[in-house]
């Protein structure tokens, strides 16, 4: 992960916060609690469905944080190294819950004719809005589709095109191979586009 | 190339990892089929309208940590030492 994801301070600012966390200074680890909880929370809500699962992931991450803080090498920024904590605890969480009955993939995916032509021409969407309130519905929309897709696909989608992991990185997150990573996501950015179709085609009210 | 080969090869399309053989078919059937082109243009907005809504740093961030939320988690610190 390259891209910064908290803020404009690089490494180089966050020596002296390290230096406190790694001395057990209290007040050093509210800060940081304090600084990165809120974006943590926001990566937690996107896996989890549940506020009370959400605010425990974000928890469970930063004991995790807490007790390897002296294996942190601060290479990397802190907020970049929290955000993969807090995505690997609220997997962690997903997996302990019962799995819900799901739609199959395969009802979300285009269909083709005998000849391998589409069944349903694809058709062009309206241009996504400016207007800030527009695009707060959007968002709205985007994040209830995403949690339309069964929870295998939805996941490899969060990882890859939302917590922009690439496919070595998300594939060691759900122990699965990169290859399967790369059809899971596929196949859930084709369903993902469909269950968008209806709402964003060009006819659409 | 029909319409399911092309959608099967349109990510390593878009990832610029579709070896020149099929590149071409690749190409040859978006200049035949328009609706193969709107699902790749559709498709291709999907991937960035989740980048651009949903990921950080546009994404809904909340503007304060909930109440509680940063004494849960320094409670659990102080009880996990004790």
């Amino acid at each position: 992960m390259t891209i910064p994801r908290n803020g404009a301070e690089g490494p180089d600012d966050e020596g002296p916060l390290l230096e406190r966390l790694r001395r057990g200074e209290e007040a050093a680890y509210e800060e940081l609690v304090r600084v990165h909880a809120g974006r943590m929370l926001a990566v937690a809500r996107r896996f989890l469905h549940g506020e009370e699962d959400a605010r425990d992931a974000v928890q469970d991450a930063f004991l995790a944080a807490f007790r390897s803080i002296d294996r942190f090498e601060g290479q990397a920024r802190l907020s970049t190294w929290l955000h993969r904590i807090v995505v690997n605890a609220a997997l962690m969480k997903l997996r302990t819950r019962r799995r819900k009955p799901e739609t199959s993939i395969e009802e979300l995916l285009p269909t083709y004719l005998e000849d391998g032509h589409l069944a349903s021409p694809a058709v062009e969407w309206r241009k996504a809005p400016q207007d800030v309130l527009e695009r707060a519905e959007l968002r709205q929309l985007l994040l209830e589709k995403i949690h339309e897709l069964p929870e295998a696909y939805r996941n490899v989608l969060l990882l890859r095109d939302i917590e922009e992991l690439d496919t070595e990185e998300a594939a060691g997150v759900m122990g699965i191979s990169p290859g399967a990573v790369k059809t899971r996501l596929h196949r859930a950015r084709q369903a993902l586009r469909g269950l968008l179709e209806p709402h964003l085609q060009r006819s659409a009210p | 190339m029909n319409c399911r080969e092309f959608v099967d090869f349109l990510m390593d399309y878009l990832d610029g990892t579709l070896p020149d053989q099929q590149l071409t078919t690749f190409r040859q059937h978006m200049d035949d089929c328009p609706s193969c082109v709107t699902y790749l243009d559709t498709y291709r907005e999907t991937v960035r309208l989740g980048r651009e809504l949903c990921a950080d740093p546009e994404g809904p961030v909340p503007p304060e940590v909930p109440r509680g939320l940063v004494e849960a988690v320094l409670a659990a610190r102080r009880s996990e030492r004790s």
